[in-house]
């Protein structure tokens, strides 16, 4: 099983530091790595080798945790624990910080574009989820502050296809928020993990959800309509698999591929994991496999796994080692 | 030191005898062997880390003991439960931090520390647990110029 994930590359990304995130461009043409060294670094393949194309470092005065591509390519988001957002525009040969988003109270911990392009969100450990529309004149205007979580919130993702979003948080919950007459609302909560929810992914479709928690669990939601008031109530969601034991420590980040439907997982026992549901499983009662795992894949913490969004298999991964490495995924016979 | 000009919230704590030095056996002195880190090893490491309140160390509080360390060296494990001296202590998740850094900067980097309140000791053992655990939160404290004083503070060696 362990031949069905073998390394590529591997690139020290930002030296004497943490390597937290990863984000490809739509095209997968770029890579863009963030640390606590406040830099975000900005990496293209050149022959068989990544080189750093810029280096982002005016933007924030503290730990860059998270950043996220715009749908069209041509804007980066960060996250920093400066409690600001930076949006930053590609030009020709470099990247230009062209807006800074304020407002939360202290560190923001992710940020997502919606698929449209026209919405950003962000969430922060004052336990808020803000939603950013996006005019015509790139002028960013905070839409909703939502106060659901009770506490710090960790991670954000959109729908792949719709406006919904999705939050994770130190008070074990995940929810989901939709607009609802010009606000944004809560529409679901989603109860199970028993400590920490440190990230989510949708699968392709949008009707599964995967997330991850301190509680050493990758758990699989999927959307139940409601029969005869499709169309007026939410959906509902409903932990269709829980997968336990698999994981040694902390689970920090987990992947759904959209082109494979392989889901990928970082953890803080230094290793990545590949799932794969199972041929013929029952969609309410799924069951999923191990079909790769990689002890040791870092010296430390896996902190992010990031699919390929064009070449199917094409993993990265970064780590507190300050490290990011590519690994091609070939799914067991 | 924090909370010397209000009331200690722990005004005569009991305290204990410091234990003495490592006795260095002849398997210690050959360097042809493999030194394993052992608890006592990681004890010696943060022993003598200062109580946030009292001018003591965290030993002479009995808010570290040697038993209360595990480590596994070979798995890159290291495991300390700490007891506050009181069960309301306010400065338990500074003591736990103090521990955690002080073991993050001394030990090889391939080492995962585990900081906990010794069970059933402290009123909000979970939430001080969780906090400790949290990396994030941790790397974030950690920049917070005037919290990284104070955890220097307790870490620094007494004259």
């Amino acid at each position: 099983m362990k031949d069905s994930l073998t390394l590529l590359n591997r690139v020290s990304a930002h030296p004497d530091s943490r390597c937290w995130f990863l984000a490809w461009n739509p095209t997968g043409t770029l890579l863009a790595s963030c640390g606590g060294d406040k830099t975000i670094r900005i990496w293209g393949k050149e022959g068989d080798n990544w080189i750093c194309k810029s280096v982002l470092g005016e933007g924030h005065q503290r730990t860059i945790r998270k950043v996220a591509w715009s749908p069209c390519g041509n804007y980066l988001a960060s996250a920093s624990f400066d409690a600001t957002t930076c949006i930053w525009m590609k030009k020709t040969n470099d990247f230009e910080c062209v807006t800074t988003l304020e407002g939360h109270e202290n560190e923001v911990k992710s940020v997502a574009w919606a698929p449209s392009g026209n919405l950003l969100a962000t969430c922060s450990r004052d336990k808020s989820v803000w939603v950013w529309e996006v005019d015509e004149e790139e002028e960013y205007e905070c839409v909703s502050v939502l106060n659901s979580h009770t506490q710090d919130v960790k991670h954000v993702v959109w729908h792949p296809n719709q406006e919904l979003l999705a939050s994770a948080s130190y008070d074990d919950t995940v929810k989901l928020y939709r607009e609802e007459e010009d606000d944004w609302v809560c529409c679901a909560t989603l109860e199970g993990h028993t400590s920490t929810v440190w990230s989510l992914s949708f699968d392709q479709s949008g009707e599964q959800l995967a997330t991850c928690s301190d509680d050493k669990t990758l758990r699989i939601w999927r959307q139940i309509k409601s029969g005869e008031e499709e169309g007026k109530k939410d959906p509902t969601w409903k932990c269709v698999c829980t997968l336990t034991g698999y994981h040694n420590r902390t689970i920090y980040d987990v992947q759904w591929s959209h082109l494979t439907g392989a889901i990928a997982t970082a953890c803080g026992d230094d290793a990545i994991r590949i799932f794969e549901e199972d041929a013929g499983s029952d969609t309410m009662q799924p069951t999923f496999s191990l079909t790769a795992h990689m002890p040791r894949a870092h010296s430390q913490d896996v902190n992010c796994v990031a699919w390929h969004p064009k070449e199917p298999g094409l993993l990265a991964s970064c780590s507190d080692d300050g490290d990011f490495a590519f690994w091609q995924y070939q799914r067991p016979e | 030191m924090v909370g010397s000009s209000s009331q200690l919230e722990n005004a005569n704590p009991l305290i204990y005898q410091r234990s003495g030095e490592r006795q260095v056996t002849a398997r210690d002195e050959d360097e042809e062997l493999h030194d394993k880190i052992d608890d006592r090893e990681i004890f010696d490491l943060i022993r003598s880390i200062n109580d946030p309140e009292h001018p003591l160390s965290l030993e002479e509080l009995n808010v570290v003991e040697e038993v209360r360390v595990k480590v596994n060296d070979d798995e890159g494990t290291v495991s300390v439960e700490f007891t506050p001296t009181i069960p309301h202590c306010s400065m338990a998740t500074l003591i736990g931090l103090s521990i955690k850094v002080k073991l993050l900067r001394s030990l090889p980097e391939r080492f995962k520390v585990d900081v906990h309140i010794t069970p059933g000791t402290h009123a909000s053992e979970h939430a001080v647990n969780k906090q400790l655990a949290d990396k994030e939160r941790v790397a974030a404290a950690l920049e917070n110029s005037h919290l990284l004083e104070v955890v220097n503070q307790c870490l620094s060696a007494r004259s």
